[in-house]
């Protein structure tokens, strides 16, 4: 079964690897004992325990998720089986894909959490500032290397980034964690560059390689879109931006107010304009004290992948991924026209697997990095921040062969590019912070909408559906097309788990709440939104264009703006008495009455 | 030799004892089986279905579908079970099963319950042996029947009131060892979880000693405490856990092979969590 070290003469990918260090591992396990023993104190334990990457679950200390760090969203094959082995023997069998591109593992044992470490470790993996107030795990676009609109690959840039800054000591204790994502292009359809402290672009200038750099952007209970640092930001830049950014934030971050203490407060206290020239300036200051030996840390050319991938056979006919599927299509048809994507490179593709809210099972796990060892030429994975996994370097000649294998262990569900995919944060399936199940509540919304074959359904494909458990918006509600986040509220008297819709949200502007709706009206409100859409919609509009008119206030129908909205679901979001329907008041995956439990969030601790 | 030297003999198969016979480690290895096979010195014991002895077993293996031995596994039931499989008092016994050792260890548990202890646990499960393109046969074997006597080792069994007189007891440890989500729902109070999943590795039902010893320490738990294994219903998943301890070094362990399945028909008091819906992370 194990796998040749050649491939029609390409070499096997680079792992992605050396994140991992063994004596964290043994130091972990020993501070675990020290605070069973009562030797830590439980503050010191938990900024040393969210250091290295565990949070506590769910009103349960003794209990952790372990967020695996997947720096660039790179992940390979062996990486996946580890992550596999170790989620069966130490956590509940199956692993997350976060929005984040971190991979997770929940209900493993405090006492475990030092094994797991161990085979991460193995396989070059870390957890190590994938929470606290540290750098997280640096994003880059799925679609980066392959997209046809990108100046260059910002793969290896993300990479080096994120190599440069874990364990540094500039950033070991910030004031409040700290987000780089990096994008393939301006274009990008769903990119994250904006929401993030620092965002960056790839760009072209007369020739030379650059980025353009948005600072200060962030979703949560106050959120921001960044700003444009300035035109172009030569990579020889790039580093000093970033320290420069990180220094100041460390500096003048706010550290006394837990719930305004991401750098985005402090830009938007400062003032753009001003908080702009403090960094070109304390850039200079960076640039003229960077040590030669700090800048060979800094190493892109030796996070790029250097093999020459082989030209892909020429196909006679392109697979159908352009034609109109339908829902009775063929499963394979509709597959391909829902979750398959022409790359730059001709004759190959990107596959991307759809799974519920980011959930995969170990014996999926296997059976996904066998298909990518044997079907993908580039041999590695990304994850996504739709939750999904893209797999790419597919030849046109491969497709059937790859559909067919992933349907052997039930992961060729059709609508991962589509509104079908919906995301949810893990919500009270694990979360302290989570008042309603954001979680289930987005694979029924996924269950409900590929079985109505919205997917195939092109005016919708650009609309997005995302879930949040609570108003920290790890579901990124915000930039959803409707958006979703939890909470609760008294309904006919009785507490019931409700969600706050959020309307017109997208990479570059943030949603507007509209109204609140009852946890078991979501899917039918979603449902009565996109049959509003076709009654009122101008042709050729899609429904992300009509939400955003209305929302707008620029409706051509008789909805004209986001009150029009609000009173044409008023209907479907009311609730029977619960005398007649208790369900209807009750949280999804619950069968007793509704209660908004949460505990202390760790996130800034 | 002595009983006591019995007792004392080390994992290696290479003490002589009675008629000859040696003794067997807690884990028997492929390599150990097969000079064992060829010597003719060991009663190897096949737990899987009836069927599925009948297409192909190892050489010289009896078969004993666990589901037969739980009709009746009183002591005198199991001890004419032993006497019908010609397996006499110091006859090394190693059983195999197909399900990552777990039913072995249940039929293991319970020949070492009514005194047979020189038996061991095959180091893998019947399909890794296939695997490794070790010998099988298909033939049917049956031996004479012989003399097996009864001497109960009742250290290493308990039930429901003696885990319920065990209660507070801090050197007395309770291990639950269904999966994490059925612990989280509900379990016996003051119960550890370590999950039948942590014990095996790639190719082996049992991970390496060092790795199930450095487990115990992690949670904490003394190689001298008592230490009593449970899981959902007949004890196959604890029996797994019985050995595991016992090859961590653990010097005590008991198994209660009625399991959660009795303690809550005997209505006894359970722990339940329900604050957070962590079946919905299922991907299944």
């Amino acid at each position: 079964m194990k796998k040749a070290t050649m491939k029609e003469g390409i070499a096997l990918p680079k792992t992605n690897p050396r994140w991992g260090l063994e004596e964290e591992t043994e130091n972990f396990a020993q501070k675990v004992k020290l605070f069973r023993q009562r030797k830590l104190s439980d503050d010191d334990f938990r900024r040393f325990r969210l250091q290295h990457g565990a949070y506590s679950s769910r009103l349960r200390m003794d209990y952790s998720m372990m967020r695996i760090k997947i720096p660039g969203g790179e992940v390979t094959p062996e990486q996946l089986e580890k992550i596999a082995s170790l989620s069966e023997a130490f956590s509940i069998g199956s692993a997350h894909v976060s929005t984040r591109q971190n991979i997770q593992l929940h209900w493993v044992q405090l006492e475990d959490v030092s094994e797991v470490m161990r085979g991460l470790v193995e396989v070059g993996l870390t957890t190590r500032e994938a929470c606290g107030n540290t750098v997280r795990n640096v994003m880059c676009s799925p679609f980066a290397g392959t997209c046809a609109d990108e100046a260059f690959d910002a793969t290896p840039y993300s990479k080096a980034i994120a190599r440069f800054f874990l364990r540094n000591t500039m950033c070991q204790n910030l004031p409040r964690k700290f987000k780089i994502n990096f994008a393939c292009c301006e274009k990008e359809k769903h990119s994250l560059v904006r929401i993030a402290d620092i965002g960056l672009v790839p760009a072209i200038k007369d020739g030379a390689r650059g980025f353009r750099v948005y600072l200060g952007g962030g979703l949560g209970a106050a959120s921001f879109i960044g700003h444009l640092l300035e035109e172009f930001t030569p990579e020889d830049m790039l580093l000093s931006t970033c320290m420069a950014t990180i220094r100041l934030f460390d500096r003048h971050g706010n550290r006394e107010n837990m719930a305004r203490n991401r750098m985005r407060y402090l830009v938007h206290e400062t003032g753009w304009e001003k908080f702009q020239k403090m960094v070109l300036k304390e850039r200079t200051a960076v640039q003229m004290t960077l040590a030669p030996a700090t800048i060979k840390k800094f190493d892109v050319k030796a996070e790029e992948d250097t093999r020459q991938l082989p030209k892909a056979p020429r196909m006679t006919k392109l697979p159908m991924l352009n034609d109109q599927v339908t829902k009775s299509s063929p499963a394979y048809e509709r597959w391909l026209h829902t979750n398959v994507l022409a790359q730059k490179q001709e004759g190959y593709f990107t596959v991307f697997v759809t799974l519920g809210a980011g959930d995969i099972t170990a014996s999926q796990l296997r059976v996904l990095a066998n298909t990518i060892r044997e079907l993908s030429v580039e041999g590695v994975a990304r994850n996504t921040p739709q939750q999904n996994f893209a797999i790419r370097y597919v030849k046109g000649t491969d497709l059937r062969q790859f559909f067919d294998r992933l349907a052997s262990a039930g992961l060729a569900n059709p609508g991962a590019l589509t509104i079908a995919s919906a995301v949810g944060c893990s919500g009270t399936t694990s979360c302290n912070l989570a008042i309603t199940n954001s979680h289930r509540l987005a694979k029924e919304v996924q269950k409900k909408f590929l079985e109505l074959g919205l997917d195939t359904d092109d005016s919708l494909r650009d609309s997005t559906i995302k879930i949040s458990g609570c108003p920290n918006s790890c579901g990124q509600h915000e930039i959803a097309t409707i958006g979703f986040f939890g909470g609760a509220s008294r309904v006919g008297g009785a507490m019931t788990p409700t969600y706050t819709m959020l309307l017109a949200g997208n990479a570059s502007e943030l949603g507007k709440a509209v109204m609140r709706v009852p946890a078991k009206r979501v899917v039918a409100t979603i449902l009565k939104i996109i049959e509003l859409y076709k009654n009122e919609r101008s042709s050729g509009e899609t429904m992300s264009q009509w939400i955003d008119n209305v929302v707008k206030g620029q409706g051509k129908g008789t909805i004209k703006d986001a009150e029009g909205m609000k009173s044409a679901l008023e209907q479907v979001i009311q609730l029977p008495t619960p005398e007649v329907d208790p369900d209807a008041y009750r949280d999804y995956g619950s069968d007793s009455r509704f209660n908004a439990k949460t505990a202390r969030g760790e996130c800034a601790a | 030799m002595s009983k006591q030297k019995n007792r004392s003999a080390s994992k290696q198969a290479n003490s002589d004892t009675n008629q000859g016979y040696v003794q067997l480690p807690i884990v028997c290895t492929a390599d150990n089986l097969r000079m064992l096979i060829r010597k003719r010195a060991v009663r190897v014991v096949d737990v899987r279905r009836q069927e599925d002895y009948q297409k192909e077993h190892i050489p010289t293996a009896v078969s004993l579908p666990l589901a037969k031995l739980l009709q009746d596994d009183s002591p005198e039931k199991v001890v004419e079970i032993l006497e019908k499989l010609g397996i006499s008092d110091s006859m090394p016994i190693v059983v195999y099963d197909d399900t990552f050792g777990a039913l072995a260890a249940r039929v293991a548990w319970t020949f070492q319950y009514v005194g047979h202890e020189n038996t061991a646990l095959l180091e893998m499960t019947f399909s890794q042996w296939k695997s490794l393109g070790l010998e099988t046969e298909t033939k049917p074997n049956e031996f004479p029947a012989a003399n097996h006597s009864l001497r109960l080792n009742k250290e290493i069994f308990a039930d429901a009131s003696y885990i319920e007189s065990a209660k507070g007891q801090t050197d007395k440890i309770l291990i639950d060892s269904r999966e994490r989500l059925n612990f989280l729902t509900e379990h016996i109070p003051e119960a550890m979880n370590i999950p039948y999943t942590m014990l095996r590795s790639n190719g082996s039902i049992l991970r390496d000693p060092a790795e199930l010893k450095r487990f115990m320490e992690n949670r904490g738990i003394p190689v001298d405490s008592e230490i009593i294994t449970y899981c959902g219903s007949v004890g196959t998943l604890s029996g797994l856990a019985y050995y595991a301890l016992k090859l961590a070094g653990a010097k005590n362990v008991k198994l209660y092979p009625k399991s959660f399945k009795e303690w809550k028909a005997l209505g006894k008091p359970k722990e339940e969590f329900k604050d957070a819906n962590y079946w919905d992370l299922s991907a299944e």
